[in-house]
């Protein structure tokens, strides 16, 4: 069934009319060609299409464009003002915390969502909230070491 | 039913042919090459205009993994800046290559990291060097790409002296520009770009004897130096290859069929062709739907397969599958590879152990699955897609569909993962086959689903060892069989007398295909298991029964080491029902490993939570530590998956465990503490690093359990509910 939604997508409204059922991350990729969000499973398991909406997290591949109607959506592409990178961005490159980086986007996306609602969150919280996110490379040591750096905290495992 | 048994870990060369014109992405943004059918390459997007002609397509005739490319200009040339490009058949996936062979290519060239881009995997561009696997880009890659920049270094040099004319022996190059010692005159490297000669210079070929900067004089290798896309992977700029948007795209989805060998008898297409911009493909068992958006194919493709019925076959299912192995092997083939006599040291022999390992087959899983844009122009055929054999998939697609490998150009942008999964080019011939019907560029992305059914399998395996021990507690007899999984690192690096080891193949019921260390990871498993079987029952310590056996320096370094470091022998004395330590060792691809693990097990629900993991790891010079110390902490962590959870359920053809909430991969909450140590070794040429590591955690994680427990589980994952129940 078609519907006409309006969402606010980094800032920009946007009016979108398409299959009700149409996942957002859909949407996000193929309408308005932002495709720093990734898909890697398709049913919520991964993280790699986590984006945020309203301000909490919410996994893009399976959330129906109707539920996105009225919100507004940051994606990956909202977070870097010019050249000046968001600092949980900063932290990840200067952490290296990425091989093939294709679940990197998603990684961040759900590291920010995670520290507007909880600046100063404790290791538990960390992994807790990330839980969500699956890296195949396995570079969990590194992405939790770069999330540690965003919020101003020491890595344990000193990044060489 | 049909086997699938290829196991594809072996690097072939292929033959190239002459460029013709194409426009790259490549692994950079905004940086695309054009080369002409003249052969004049053109570097765009950088402000860089180059002017060379026939090296590429020379390099491409000669062809091959193993032939390197003769003249200078088909590896790397300069641009009018004095930055150099780079060329270079590999794939990057997230491994490193794009940055090691760009540090080998800066090193030589005497200029920072930043002044070298290297374009890999095109093609209509670069060399063919063969497959990226089987940790060769190290050993194999490293030091043509080197060899090309070094003598690039001296042809500028020599260019240099021509101008001066003065002797070449007594210039300088430091930090892209050439100096005159005695005179003080300097030449940068984009001064000497512009002058009369460069191109023909560039044409000349390398120099495979000449010397290259030694290991304590490095300044670019060596050097933990972040990947060149790292900056574009963090703003979502990166485009892999399902990324990849060409103009007037469609979308495509496949029918699969409902089982493994299952046959298509009818289907009826027209609820699918009734739909609005869908084209729908058919031509025998390959049916097709290509929309405008994702949702569409998906939705027409949906609707014709519930009309579909198919011929099913029987096929066996995972709980069977080690007596189907054993029943299916061709010991008939197998020959063995046998030193001494086991027979006699066997009958002779104080003690005989003999116990059986079983592997399960594991998917790759990587986070990108099967991707692939196939646009069709004037009869040819461009591919972007995530492959490690870019030209491998180009003779495939130019057998399918009936052209010449010069008609079919394959691009690999930087890809999400592989891990040994993506040999193959199936999505690239599934969106080509739309592209061609609907006349359009057709882009397929296979599901997770999709990925963890049609792709490939790393092998399961029935592994047999016996072990006999003299009065004295010495090895003196092994005999050591694996069914199906291969041979890789299946010869023990322990000193026993009397050995037979055998590798058998048998009739595989899922394809199988290669996988990180393939059956080096099994193989460890089962001989490091059973080496801390025969010490238990030679009543000594594991890592002294190990030295005791051991004369291989490399591995005793690195045994030794991570012993030390996590302190084995008081941490031996602490263990409780509870908590167990436990190690392994073991060599493959020219590197050295060894691993120390803690576990804790919850003797109620057999779980086993590895708490903490020491590994240390030797593979020559390390030429980027911070990529090594990624890939080091990666198969610590992969390892864990296939070490505990990970493993594929099957029955009546169907995988039932074709996703992430049933296929249990590690995540944020299995990581243990981790210390990893690189153990220099500076004399021997640099071996690859991204697999050997993986193939001490699995025994090392079942050695604790069992100095925890008593209980030993010979199996690939150790599931808590064998555990469960030997506990009970």
């Amino acid at each position: 069934m078609e519907v006409t939604v309006t969402l606010t997508v980094n800032g920009i409204e946007r009016t979108i009319t398409t299959d009700s059922e149409r996942p957002l991350i859909d949407v996000i990729r193929e309408d308005l060609q932002l495709t720093g969000t990734k898909e890697g499973c398709g049913e919520g398991r991964c993280g790699a299409c986590s984006v945020l909406m309203d301000g909490q997290r919410v996994l893009s591949c399976v959330t129906a464009i109707v539920q996105a109607d009225g919100k507004s959506i940051r994606t990956i592409e909202s977070l870097a003002q010019g050249n000046t990178l968001h600092q949980v961005q900063e932290a990840f490159l200067a952490e290296g915390a990425m091989q093939c980086g294709y679940c990197t986007t998603g990684m961040i996306m759900t590291a920010v969502g995670l520290l507007e609602a909880n600046p100063r969150p404790t290791d538990e919280e960390i992994i807790a909230a990330m839980r969500g996110n699956i890296c195949r490379c396995n570079g969990y040591t590194k992405i939790l070491n770069a999330i540690r750096r965003a919020v101003g905290r020491p890595q344990e495992v000193s990044a060489i | 039913m049909s086997t699938h048994n290829q196991v594809l870990e072996t690097v072939e060369d292929y033959q190239g042919t002459d460029a013709t014109s194409c426009v790259s992405t490549g692994g950079f943004e905004g940086f695309k090459v054009e080369i002409s059918r003249r052969g004049f390459v053109r570097m765009l997007g950088a402000g860089l205009l180059i002017t060379v002609t026939e090296g590429v397509s020379l390099a491409q005739r000669r062809g091959g993994g193993s032939q390197q490319p003769s003249t200078v200009v088909a590896r790397l040339f300069i641009n009018e800046d004095g930055t150099f490009t780079c060329l270079s058949g590999k794939v990057e996936e997230g491994q490193g290559a794009r940055t090691e062979l760009s540090q080998a290519a800066a090193e030589e060239l005497r200029v920072p990291f930043d002044r070298v881009r290297l374009v890999m995997a095109d093609t209509n561009v670069v060399p063919d060097d063969g497959i990226t696997a089987g940790s060769r880009t190290t050993p194999y890659n490293v030091p043509p790409m080197r060899q090309a920049a070094a003598t690039a270094r001296e042809l500028l040099e020599r260019l240099a002296a021509r101008q001066w004319q003065v002797d070449p022996d007594g210039l300088e190059v430091r930090d892209g520009k050439v100096t005159n010692a005695a005179t003080g005159q300097t030449l940068t490297y984009a001064q000497l770009a512009k002058t009369e000669g460069v191109d023909e210079m560039f044409r000349q070929r390398v120099d495979g004897g000449i010397a290259l900067t030694s290991v304590d004089d490095w300044k670019v290798m060596g050097q933990p130096i972040s990947k060149p896309t790292h900056r574009d992977i963090v703003l979502g700029r990166h485009r892999y290859p399902s990324d990849i948007v060409r103009p007037n795209m469609l979308h495509g989805k496949l029918l699969r069929p409902v089982s493994y060998g299952a046959t298509l008898e009818s289907i009826d297409l027209s609820p699918a062709q009734a739909m609005k911009d869908v084209v729908v493909v058919r031509d025998g068992q390959f049916v097709g739907c290509a929309a405008p958006m994702v949702f569409q194919a998906r939705k027409a493709l949906e609707a014709i397969a519930e009309t579909a019925t198919w011929k099913t076959v029987p096929h066996p299912s995972s709980r069977e599958i080690s007596t189907y192995l054993k029943e299916h092997a061709r010991t008939d083939r197998a020959r063995p590879n046998a030193r001494g006599s086991t027979e006699t040291a066997f009958g002779g022999a104080a003690k005989t152990l003999s116990e059986t390992y079983e592997l399960a087959y594991i998917q790759h899983t990587p986070m990108e699955p099967r991707a692939g844009v196939a646009e069709w122009t004037d009869g040819k055929l461009t591919v972007w897609t995530g492959t490690d054999g870019p030209y491998r998939v180009r003779g495939d697609l130019a057998r399918a569909f009936g052209l010449r490998d010069d008609q079919v150009q394959v691009i690999v942008p930087d890809m999400g993962g592989g891990f040994g999964g993506k040999h193959t080019g199936e999505a690239a011939e599934e969106a080509a086959r739309l592209a061609k019907a609907a006349g359009r560029p057709v882009h397929v992305r296979w599901t997770r689903a999709e990925e963890s059914t049609w792709a490939y399998f790393r092998p399961a395996a029935v592994i047999e060892c016996k072990g006999a021990l003299d009065s004295n507690g010495s090895l003196i007899a092994w005999d050591f069989t694996n069914i199906n999984a291969g041979g890789a690192a299946i010869d023990t690096p322990y000193n026993i007398p009397n050995t037979r080891i055998l590798s058998v193949s048998s009739d595989s019921p899922l394809r199988q295909g290669a996988y990180r260390c393939l059956a080096a990871t099994g193989n460890n498993f089962a001989r490091e298991s059973f080496m801390d079987e025969l010490a238990a029952a030679a009543g000594a310590d594991p890592l002294e029964f190990r030295l005791a056996h051991l004369q291989n320096e490399r591995i005793r370094a690195v045994l030794v080491e991570v012993a030390k470091r996590f302190d084995w022998p008081a941490r031996k004395k602490k263990v409780t029902p509870e908590l167990g330590v436990g190690l392994a060792c073991g060599t493959e691809k020219n590197s050295v490993v060894a691993a120390c693990v803690e576990v804790a097990i919850d003797r109620r629900s057999g779980e086993i939570k590895v708490l903490e993991v020491g590994e240390v790891f030797e593979c020559g010079p390390v030429i980027n530590p911070a990529n090594l110390t990624n890939q080091v902490q990666g198969c610590i962590i992969m390892g864990l998956g296939g070490a505990l959870r990970e493993e594929m359920v099957f029955a009546d053809g169907k995988i039932l465990n074709a996703s992430f909430s049933r296929y249990l991969v590690p995540r944020f909450d299995d990581v243990p503490k981790i210390d990893v140590y690189l153990l220099e070794n500076n004399d021997i040429p640099s071996a690859g690093g991204g697999e050997t590591p993986i193939i001490a955690i699995a025994p090392a994680i079942g050695n604790a359990v069992f100095a925890a427990t008593g209980v030993r589980v010979r199996s690939m994952p150790m599931r808590a509910r064998q555990l469960r129940s030997a506990l009970a």
